[in-house]
């Protein structure tokens, strides 16, 4: 009995995230048009997007290789299975064991790999243009992230997530410079790791100007559909991952009994669309930077992870 | 230097052309009849740089130069017949005569001597005949000609094919990028996708039909075109239109000039991922060109202007609400000013992004924004004043930089001197009638007027009974064309789109 409940508590977080992915970047494309002075499209229009991709027949190039059919679903795979460990609505689930933030990091990491390299596939000049740019971002943006680890390693002893929260949750670690810091390198490396303005411009038309669009712009039906869901889950991963590691209060601990889960998921859903808000004001805000100021931005990330987990080394109180 | 001949002459261009007989009937200014060694001096003339050209056409057996010197501000046409079917190519010493020569060869037949680019400009060889315009047209399969692009050398250069279909919904071009990394080593552009026949399709129409086909070569000029056109026609017939007339014809242009300025400054914000100042000029424009559309039947203002006057006017009412609305206008526009100006991250990607040296814009005579914020201080409007102009003076703004922020700014500062303009044409229009008859005249005429990215210049022979023999409109973007591809040199492939919306040359004015 113990170990069914354990497995739906388990499957309902995997469900969750896949099901408020497409809600996440509707709620901030919404907010976005409504900051914009435009009506915008309605919060399902993702899940309608998503659908009419999977009735599309795909078209594919001729110069295509197998490995171009493939790797949507790698992509997909890797980054549900990331956006699932990340707790959301409660810590100590079935496979908190697994939630090891390094392990989260690879995941992701793994998806962009595999996408780069369909995006270099076709042999289109735009999807060479996209994969080099995105691997340039990749290779500046996990860095930073790893900074960001291990200062809350240091901090919480660990580098479990469950564990990391849960330790937040419980002790009284007030406020801390090195937290501050690392959340705000780790806002950074989201931004730079979804694609989003200003190191890249999700909506834009402009072929030259693209990143993440260039790498995906030989994909259709539903090999889109995919990538879109993919991009979506990562969206929500970092946003949960941010919501659990900074602002874990409302989260259902391993101790408690689990009649408060409806809580933990109200309270989740909540944090992610402040999240989602503000990404969407600071997006209408800033332009986007030129692409060789990219390092600069995600060297700010780095130096900012760095001096967190410097301060834990000089005191442990900062 | 020895092969550029001797040097240019050192006099002025009335006292070098007076030398040549002048063709009879052409207004307003002269057109000359050169022979073969005036038309090479005329080359080594234009390289010297203290001559401008603003047009360059052909006919089955003619050549024909626009020409223009800032010094003395003479405008002349000179022509070279060429009966063998060829002439020397100014482009060997000039330029900027390129691709208007590579036109002249590609509907004329005629042969450009010394022209090293072999390759067609409009004509892709998809056509089904060759020389369309020339007297005796060739029948063609429709194989397409190869295209070899300007070769680049080097270590590391990879090319990036661009178009003719964009991922954006915007006119079809081509462009090469050669870049090594992400900067671009060279663009070369390749356009011609739209070409629609339109100097063959005005051949022996009636002016009146002209009209309209006119103000649809770059339908966001339209006013400029009908406006040039009008001023042709006028010349070839010395009338003068009415006074209302003209000043109704400068309240559209400069609406026109509005609402494709701040439609321009929001696709450059936009391209720069800043979405917020393009939501807002959207509305500003979109306000306009409804009211425009309510009270001039069209909402781009296409078909108000004919030769001998204007098919549109403007009671008291309507210009009662164009009054409350540039006014309100006005003071939202300035709040989008300060909005661009107080953003870092926007300056960051305009400033020094996309620089025009000032000596190219010289060299290519390069009009509008593109000219004027690389210090070339020209305007229609002021510089070759065709009324209403002569009595408001307008004051043109000018800038140096040559970047993407300083064509943001000629934008701005030209909104704000257009609504200033509106204000005082709405106090001032004078009453009276509309139109004047036009008494159908044989001869040759030029009518030029400012439209918002430069002049557009219009040349035209008529026959005694009203139809057009031959009408060349000659977009400014033949001009600034050429230039995109020089400022884009050393910045990097992902600003282009910024540089090429900042430019925002036609491409429909240029393949016709």
């Amino acid at each position: 009995m113990r170990l069914l409940l354990d497995l739906l508590a388990q499957g309902l977080q995997m469900t969750l995230v896949l099901a408020a992915a497409p809600l996440l970047v509707g709620w901030t494309r919404k907010l976005r048009a409504r900051l914009l002075r435009r009506r915008g499209p309605d919060l399902v229009q993702p899940y309608r997007d998503l659908v009419r991709l999977l009735r599309k027949e795909p078209v594919i190039a001729h110069s295509a290789s197998p490995y171009f059919r493939v790797a949507p679903y790698l992509v997909f795979a890797s980054t549900w299975i990331a956006a699932a460990l990340v707790p959301t609505y409660a810590t100590g689930l079935m496979f908190h064991w697994a939630t090891d933030l390094i392990a989260i990091v690879a995941f992701l990491g793994f998806a962009r790999f595999a996408l780069g390299l369909a995006g270099m596939d076709v042999g289109t000049a735009f999807g060479g243009i996209g994969s080099s740019r995105e691997v340039m971002i990749a290779s500046l943006a996990e860095p930073a992230m790893l900074l960001v680890v291990f200062t809350l390693a240091l901090l919480a002893g660990s580098t479990q997530l469950s564990a990391i929260a849960e330790f937040l949750v419980r002790e009284p670690v007030g406020l801390r410079v090195s937290l501050g810091l690392a959340l705000v390198a780790l806002l950074m490396v989201a931004i730079a790791e979804n694609a989003r303005i200003p190191v890249d411009n999700p909506t834009t038309h402009l072929e030259l100007t693209m990143v993440h669009e260039a790498m995906v712009l030989e994909y259709s039906g539903r090999h889109l559909a995919l990538i879109e869901a993919a991009s979506a889950l990562k969206l929500t991963a970092y946003f949960s991952l941010v919501a659990c590691l900074f602002f874990p209060f409302g989260m259902v601990t391993s101790t408690s009994s689990p009649l408060l889960y409806p809580l933990g998921i109200l309270a989740w859903m909540a944090k992610i669309a402040v999240l989602g808000a503000v990404l969407a004001v600071f997006e209408t805000a800033v332009a986007k930077l030129r692409v060789f100021r990219v390092p600069e931005f995600l060297g700010g990330a780095f130096v900012l992870g760095f001096l967190g987990t410097l301060l834990l080394f000089v005191s442990r109180a900062l | 230097m020895s092969d550029l001949g001797p040097p240019a002459p050192e006099l002025p261009l009335a006292e070098f052309l007076a030398a040549y007989p002048v063709v009879p009937e052409h207004r307003p200014w002269a057109r000359h009849l050169l022979d073969r060694a005036g038309w090479e001096a005329l080359a080594r003339w234009l390289a010297s740089g203290t001559v401008e050209l603003f047009a360059l056409w052909g006919e089955p057996t003619a050549v024909h130069a626009a020409l223009f010197e800032p010094a003395t501000e003479v405008l002349a046409v000179a022509s070279l017949p060429c009966p063998e079917g060829r002439f020397p190519a100014l482009g060997r010493l000039h330029p900027p005569a390129i691709r208007l020569e590579r036109t002249i060869r590609d509907l004329f037949g005629l042969e450009p001597e010394g022209l090293e680019d072999r390759r067609g400009w409009l004509d892709h060889g998809r056509w089904l005949v060759r020389r369309p315009l020339a007297a005796d047209p060739v029948p063609h399969d429709g194989t397409p000609d190869p295209y070899p692009f300007l070769p680049v050398e080097g270590e590391g250069i990879h090319e990036i094919p661009v178009g003719p279909i964009h991922a954006g919904i915007i006119e079809p071009g081509h462009f090469r990028f050669n870049a090594q990394g992400e900067t671009v080593v060279r663009l070369e552009a390749r356009l011609g996708w739209v070409h629609k026949g339109i100097e063959k399709r005005l051949e022996g129409s009636h002016w009146r039909e002209a009209a309209r086909v006119l103000g649809r070569v770059s339908g966001d000029a339209t006013v400029a075109y009908q406006w040039a056109f009008a001023r042709a026609v006028e010349a070839v017939s010395e009338v003068e239109p009415p006074e209302r007339a003209v000043w109704l014809r400068a309240l559209l242009s400069e609406l026109e000039r509005i609402a494709m300025h701040l439609h321009d400054i929001g696709f450059v914000c936009n391209d720069a991922a800043f979405a917020l100042i393009h939501a807002h000029t959207g509305i500003l424009r979109e306000q306009l060109l409804q009211l425009c559309g309510e009270l001039f039947g069209h909402r781009l203002m296409m078909d108000t202007i004919l030769p001998g006057g204007i098919a549109v006017d403007l009671d008291q009412r309507g210009a009662g609400r164009l009054r409350d609305l540039t006014r309100s206008l006005a003071s939202r526009f300035e709040r989008l000013v300060r909005i661009y100006e107080d953003t870092p991250s926007l300056q960051d990607r305009t400033v020094t992004t996309g620089i025009l040296a000032p000596a190219l814009a010289r060299r290519f005579a390069a009009g509008g924004y593109v000219g004027r914020a690389s210090g070339r201080d020209f305007d229609c409007r002021r510089d070759l004043a065709y009324p209403p102009y002569d009595q408001l003076r307008p004051t043109i703004p000018v800038r140096r930089e040559g970047d993407v922020n300083a064509r943001v700014w000629i934008r701005i500062e030209e909104i704000r001197t257009s609504l200033a303009l509106i204000a005082r044409i709405l106090d001032a229009l004078p009453r009276g009638p509309l139109t004047v008859p036009v008494p159908e005249r044989a001869g040759e005429g030029v009518g030029m007027a400012e439209s918002f990215r430069g002049e557009v210049f219009v040349w035209l022979r008529l026959d005694g009974e009203g139809r057009i023999l031959r009408c060349h409109p000659r977009d400014p973007s033949w001009f600034q064309w050429p230039l995109l591809e020089a400022a884009i040199e050393n910045n990097i492939v992902a600003d282009f789109p910024l540089c090429n919306k900042s430019f925002d040359c036609s491409y429909s004015g240029v393949d016709l």
